[in-house]
This record gives structure tokens, sequence and C-alpha cells, in this order.
């Protein structure tokens, strides 16, 4: 699952720690811009994020989440407009219902739900993006690689996936 | 697929921190790629041309540019490949700028997300299809929210321009806050004598409808097509009969109405004209204090009325406008002076804003333009001024600067000893701020030829004694402690976002910022656009600014109107659903779903019942595609398929 990474880090040359990896599905009208304002404003960020942008968070599938966890991604972050500052209206108030029945569903298939968050960011606030990517990268950092599905996992660890807030 | 990968380097915004040259070698490993080459700007004139020039030699199909924001240079990008003959949409941007290289400076890890990005727009391309555009007409009429300065500007273009505008204001009159003002800097030009022909002219002008006393309901639609419902509030006298004759004012019993046009100073009458050169010149009867609508008793002003038109059993009443263009000019409000505690504002009556002082100093307020303090009517011997209010300070929740208040200050107090030789002016501020034609000359002329004293430090506390306000803080250029004994005391209130302001954001479907202001679609070069096509913005809902300012920003939002309407019809975006009807199931979800009515059903030879998408209402929000259960339902362009290739990229 690894091996374009490892590939890639022994074309550059040198040794490092592996990196995680992050897939964020963005909204273009608030947070992708909220990304890009963090940019132009040089706010810093950890690296693991890979950001895909999709026009609403409406458009969310929840299965986009799940098949990115089970290919090999170590977190998901989905971020959209703020409830009723939709560009389309509502699609984000879809999404955060899709979304929050999706997080009690992890568990179900032996998915830490930690290693998935959605959270709200306007264009104008590149700010709050910086401090949502570096927090979100620092969990899934704790979390460390996300083992996808083929992990055996005992009894304890299972039920502990539904402790989780 | 043949296609072609060109890796930006923007001079060494990206190439310092992403090495564009491995990148783009890396990308020849991906599948389908047939070209990859690196370049100093791609955006630029030889940039394009060697992309044009790419696509021919090596017979391309599609592109991948990896540069800055899509949201930047897509459009610039596109034309570039359509040019060469390709279809527009055969075209992918890889966010390397500010997605990579302008938020870190690991070099080698940087690469590598700058590599995984084009994988993932590779992957994406692969997958894409040529799409066309359909035109749709565009209704040639324009909204003008907020009839201050800036709305009327716009209105007054579009107008001469031909154009039919419809204007909205919350008020009972167009003016704005510029109504309000005695003179305006740095020309100390009378506010209403170059203001009050432009009313007129608004209301004299037969292509522009206004709605005064009325505020926006909702809004649907898009850029061409809005439809706008709006909500025209009872005045409970009948405008179309009403003459403005005043009758009614002068014998409504109930005098102790708050007075907003004089921003409480002194108190009006409950049946009210704001002033005397309103636009338009109508009563309105005040709900709250009228005796009649309170205490069922009264009916004065009915049967003094001339022209009958007084009506008590009015209501609101929801009138539709369409439109295909919007400009919004809904202003500012001034900071609440009672936050600083301190300062005693709401408390001293003595102790005033400096939208009330410019009341003070009108001739149509409430002293007749006699400078006398709201407390005993007596001429004031020394006056100080506060600046800052409400602006520069995070303690208060604005950091911002007003733009405007060093500037009017220096007016106010140098109108102030124009009306009164003998009265003292102090001035005590943080630092001046005059940038603008003229403006700095003017600070210097108050300084110097007015002999206004500007005291540099900051207020600490206001407090009465015996008739009088010592104003005590410290005057850090001299190094001592400050106490002026003070007979009025002005605070020049910052400004902040226009109340309800977030509000009418969400019913347009623009973005804002943390303190309501409007946010333009690029700070430098996009600064009267919105994110939304077809809405645009004046004045200084989108942020501080003086008069000179807000009235040039009225005429280029209504040149950019003029723009998109010197054209019948309008491109639409052909990035919207499609329904595959062998795999629908007729379940009717996606109907349901979307928010723009865009689906429908429609019969086939067979008798049965598919969902089809009107791909010219569908504005490509792609909910119907995450809603469908067999996913019959595709966004184009950005399929269920393309996006699981861009994850399926990235973890690899």
């Amino acid at each position: 699952m690894n091996k374009k990474r490892d590939m890639m880090i022994s074309e550059t040359g040198t040794q490092r720690e592996k990196e995680i990896k992050i897939i964020g599905f963005l909204c273009n009208w608030c947070s992708y811009g909220g990304a890009d304002t963090a940019g132009v404003c040089r706010f810093k960020q950890p690296t693991d994020l890979r950001i895909i942008r999709i026009p609403c968070t409406g458009r969310m599938d929840p299965l986009f989440v799940v098949k990115s966890l089970i290919y090999g991604a170590d977190g998901v972050l989905v971020s959209g407009c703020h409830p009723k500052d939709c560009h389309y209206a509502v699609g984000n108030l879809y999404a955060r219902r899709r979304m929050e029945l999706l997080k009690r569903f992890l568990p179900f298939i032996g998915i830490d739900t930690n290693r998935f968050r959605y959270t709200w960011v306007s264009a104008s606030e590149g700010q709050l993006w910086q401090q949502v990517v570096t927090e979100f990268s620092e969990e899934i950092h704790r979390l460390g690689p996300n083992a996808g599905l083929n992990e055996k996992m005992d009894a304890e660890t299972a039920l502990s996936l539904f402790n989780t807030k | 697929m043949r296609i072609g990968v060109f890796i930006c380097k923007c001079g060494t915004n990206i190439a310092n921190t992403v090495d564009t040259e491995a990148v783009a070698r890396k990308a020849l490993e991906y599948p389908d790629v047939v070209y990859a080459t690196d370049y100093m700007y791609t955006c630029s004139e030889p940039g394009q041309e060697e992309i044009r020039e790419a696509i021919i030699k090596n017979r391309l199909q599609g592109v991948v540019v990896a540069a800055c924001t899509p949201h930047m240079h897509e459009p610039t990008f596109r034309r570039a490949v359509e040019k060469a003959g390709l279809n527009r949409y055969m075209f992918e941007q890889a966010n390397i700028r500010e997605h990579v290289s302008w938020v870190n400076k690991d070099r080698e890890s940087n690469t590598i997300k700058a590599m995984d990005l084009v994988h993932m727009a590779v992957e994406k391309l692969r997958l894409n299809q040529p799409l066309f555009s359909s035109k749709v007409p565009i209704n040639k009429r324009v909204l003008v929210i907020g009839g201050g300065i800036a709305g009327i500007q716009a209105a007054m273009d579009c107008s001469d321009g031909g154009l039919d505008v419809v204007m909205v204001e919350r008020e009972t009159t167009i003016g704005g806050k510029m109504a309000k003002l005695d003179k305006t800097f740095p020309t100390i030009d009378c506010s209403s004598c170059i203001l009050g022909p432009k009313m007129v002219d608004i209301s004299q002008k037969e292509n522009i409808s206004l709605h005064a006393y009325s505020e926006i309901e909702s809004v649907s639609g898009y850029i061409g097509n809005f439809e706008v419902k709006i909500r025209k509030k009872a005045t409970y006298v009948d405008w179309n009969a009403c003459t403005g004759c005043g009758e009614c004012t002068q014998k409504c019993p109930s005098k102790k109405t708050y007075d907003k046009f004089n921003e409480g100073l002194g108190s009006t009458t409950a049946i009210n004209i704001p002033f005397p050169q309103a636009i338009p010149k109508r009563a309105r009867i005040n709900a709250e204090s009228c005796l009649y609508l309170t205490k069922g008793k009264c009916k004065k002003c009915e049967k003094v009325c001339p022209a009958d038109a007084i009506r008590f059993d009015m209501e609101d009443e929801i009138i539709t406008e369409d439109v295909g263009a919007i400009v919004v000019a809904t202003g500012y409000d001034m900071f609440d002076y009672s936050v600083y505690g301190e300062y005693g504002g709401g408390r001293y009556p003595d102790v005033i804003t400096s939208l009330q002082y410019e009341r003070i100093l009108s001739a149509s307020g409430p002293y007749g333009g006699h400078i006398v303090r709201p407390s005993d009517g007596k001429e004031p011997r020394n006056i100080v001024f506060l600046s800052c209010v409400g602006s520069r300070d995070a303690s208060v929740g604005r950091p911002y600067c007003s733009g405007v208040c060093c500037m009017y200050i220096a007016k106010q107090a140098i109108i102030t000893r124009d009306h009164l030789p003998d009265c003292n002016c102090y001035v005590s501020y943080m630092d001046i701020r005059s940038p603008g034609k003229n403006y700095d000359e003017f600070i210097r002329r108050a300084q110097e030829e007015y002999g206004i004293n500007y005291i540099r430090g900051r207020v600490g506390k206001i407090y009465p004694k015996d008739d009088r306000l010592i104003v005590q803080g410290v005057d850090t250029l001299m190094g001592v402690q400050m106490d002026i004994e003070a007979d009025l005391v002005v605070l020049a209130t910052g400004l902040e976002a226009s109340e309800g302001a977030r509000e009418l954001a969400e019913k347009l479907r623009i973005s804002y910022d943390q303190y309501g202001w409007y946010m333009e679609s690029h700070p430098k070069l996009r600064p009267v656009e919105t994110n939304t096509a077809g809405v645009y913005l004046a004045g200084v809902c989108q942020g501080p600014k003086d008069i000179p300012a807000s009235v040039a920003q009225g005429s280029a939002a209504a040149a950019k109107v003029q723009i998109l309407f010197s054209r019948d019809t309008i491109e639409t975006d052909p990035q919207v659903a499609l329904v595959n009807e062998r795999v629908c199931i007729s379940c009717g979800k996606c109907i349901e779903v979307c928010p723009f009515g865009a689906i429908q059903w429609k019969t086939l030879r067979d008798g049965s019942q598919k969902a089809e998408v009107l791909p010219t209402v569908c504005q490509g929000c792609g909910l119907c595609n995450a809603t469908c259960p067999p996913k019959a339902v595709q966004l184009q362009h950005c399929t269920d398929d393309q996006i699981l290739a861009e994850v399926n990229a990235v973890c690899e």
C-alpha cells in the first residue's frame, strides 16, 4: 500500500520518517478558498494533507470517506461553508447529517472515528484553516498509520472504538 | 489519452520550496502522460504559448498545469488549451502554490506533496469528457440594495446606461449616512448640497423603481435570472396618496418618539418624515409609539390629513422582482459607544458620538446648526475629540482601522472653530491616518491655520465635575498626564458592519469576514465582485472607506453590471449533473433534494418516468449525485469515479 511513498523517498535520496497521508474534501466556495487564504497569508501547516476540490460538501458521499480509509488514507478531513452560509443554500446541511451518521458507523467496520473529522471554514478564515489542519495532522500522527481493515483486533480494542467522542 | 503536464515555478514562489524539475520528471511515470516540463511563469504569454505548442507538437488530448490556485488562473489556462483546439474542460489544475509551497518550507515534503497533487490531477483528467456550454437569456434589470451614496451612484450609472433599476432601501428615505452629515472632508462641501440633487434624480428617473422602507425577504435564481422577494414594511400611510405636506407631523400628540435620523438627539413625533429633503418625502407612523396603534385612541393624523392617506390597517406586503444582477450597498453602522464604560457614553449627556455631533452641526439638525451641549443648551468653550473609539482595539473585537475618523475629526474641529472662534478644540489621537488626495494637507490646516490642539495619547477616563467633564489621559509626546475640563466630548466611533449584514449575506449566498464585512472575489483584482456570479459590492459593506471611494466603487459595480448586460445571453457552466436513464430507478430523491428545482420527471416512450436535469437551471452542486441510491445522476467533471480516482492516486 505504501510502495509509492517509499519509492519517492528513495528517489529524493534521504531517509526520513514515513509521512502520514490525509485526504481533505473541501468545498470550492468556502474551505478551498480558506485554504487559499491561509496560503496567501503564509500560515505554516504540516504537509500531510492532500486536498480534493468538490463543488459543495453536499456532493460528499459518505462512501468517499470509507473508501479513502479502506484504500489506505490515514485520515480524512471534510470541510465546507458554515451552516446557513452554503453557496448552494442547503448542501452543507445535508452533509452535516450524513457526516454525523458516518461518524457513528465507522466503528462498526473497525475504523477509529478519530481518523475522520468534518469542520466548517469560510473563505476568509485562513487562520482557522491553519489551526484545523495542524490539529488534525497532530491527531493522525498520534494515531499512527492506518492499518486498514486487515488489522486483527482484540475485543477490547474493538469495543474501545465505540467509546471515543 | 495523451496528457501533457506543466509545472509552474511561479518565479521563486513555487521553485524555492518545491523541486519542480523532479515533479516534472516524476509526472512522466504517471499513466497516459507523454509530455512533462517545468516553466518559469506558465501563466505568462510565452508560458501559454508553450502549452499551445506542446499540445500541437505532442498531439496532447488533455493538459495538467500545476501552479497557483485554480481560483486564480483556471480560466486563463482553459482559454490557452482551447486556443490549441482542445475542449476547455480537458484541463485540470493542481494547486502547488497556496496549498504547498506557501504553507511549508520543507522542500522534500513539499516536493512529494506536489507529486501527489499532480498525480491526482492526472488521474482525474483521464476520466474527463469534453463539455459544451449552453446559452440562457439575461434579464437586463438590476437590483440595488441600499440607498446610500454608493447605492445611489450605482443606480444612477446603471440608469444612465439605459438599464431598469430596482432600488431597495431599509429606511423611509434614501441618502444613507451621508444625508446625516453636515459637511464633507477635505473640501468642506455641504453634504446635503451635493447629495440632494442625486437623491432627487433617483426619484425622477423613469427607469428606477424605488422601494423605500423595504427589505430583502429572499433571493433565488442565479446570474442573469434572479428572483427577489421584497418585504414592503407597513408604513400605515398610503404613499400613493401622501404628498409629504407634513400636516400630520404638526398635530401628532405622541412627541416622545426616538429620533433615528438625528441619532437620538431630541425626539420626534410618531408620524414622521425624517428630514425636509427626504426622498421619497412620505410620512410613516412608528407603530411602537403611535397612540392609536398602541392604545386604540387618537387618530389625529387621520383627521388632519388633507389627502386621506392614513391607513391604520396596513400590513407588510411581499412583492417579487425579477432581475439579472444585484448590487449590494448596505453600508455600515456606528460602533456602540457604551462599550467603553470609562468614557461614559450613554451615561453623560455631553459625551456624544461623532455622528450625533454631525447632526448638531447640521442646519437641519435638532439645534438648527447652533453648536450647543445636549444637556443644557449652552455653547461649549472646550471640546475634546477622542479618536479610535472602536477602531484599532482588539480588546473590543475591532482591530481594524475605520479609515475615516482622523479626517472627520479634523473636519468637525475646523467647522467648530468656524462657528465658535473662541471654542478650544482638543484632539486626543493614537496616530493620524490621512492617506488620500489633499488629506494630509487638510490635517495640517486644522493644526496650523485653525489652531486645533492635537495631543498624542490615550484617554483613560472621563468623569463629571460640576457641570463639566474632566477628560483624563496621557500625553505621550510630552510624557505628562493630561487633564482637560471639557464642556463637550465627541467620541470618534468607528465603523462596523450594518445590522443584519450577515443575514442578508446568507440570503445572497455571499461570504463575509469575522466582522461582517462582505468578501470581495479578490482583494486586489476583483474588488467589487463576489464569489456569487452576478452579485456585486459597493461602498462600506465591503469594508471601511470614505465617500470618494464609495462613489468610485458604486460606479465600478455599475460598470460590471453593464459589462454583464452588454450581451443578450450568458454561457452556462456545463459542469452540471446528468442522469443515466438506464440506471435511474425513478425514486425521485434527486428531485426532492435539488435546491434549485433543476430536476424534473421525464416520460419515456414506454411510459416509464425517469429523472431529467435541466442543464441551464442546474448549478452543479452535486447534491443529487450524493443522494442518488444507484448513482444514476452523476455530476459531470466531478463524477464518483473521478473523485475515487483522486483518492486512489493518494493511497496507491
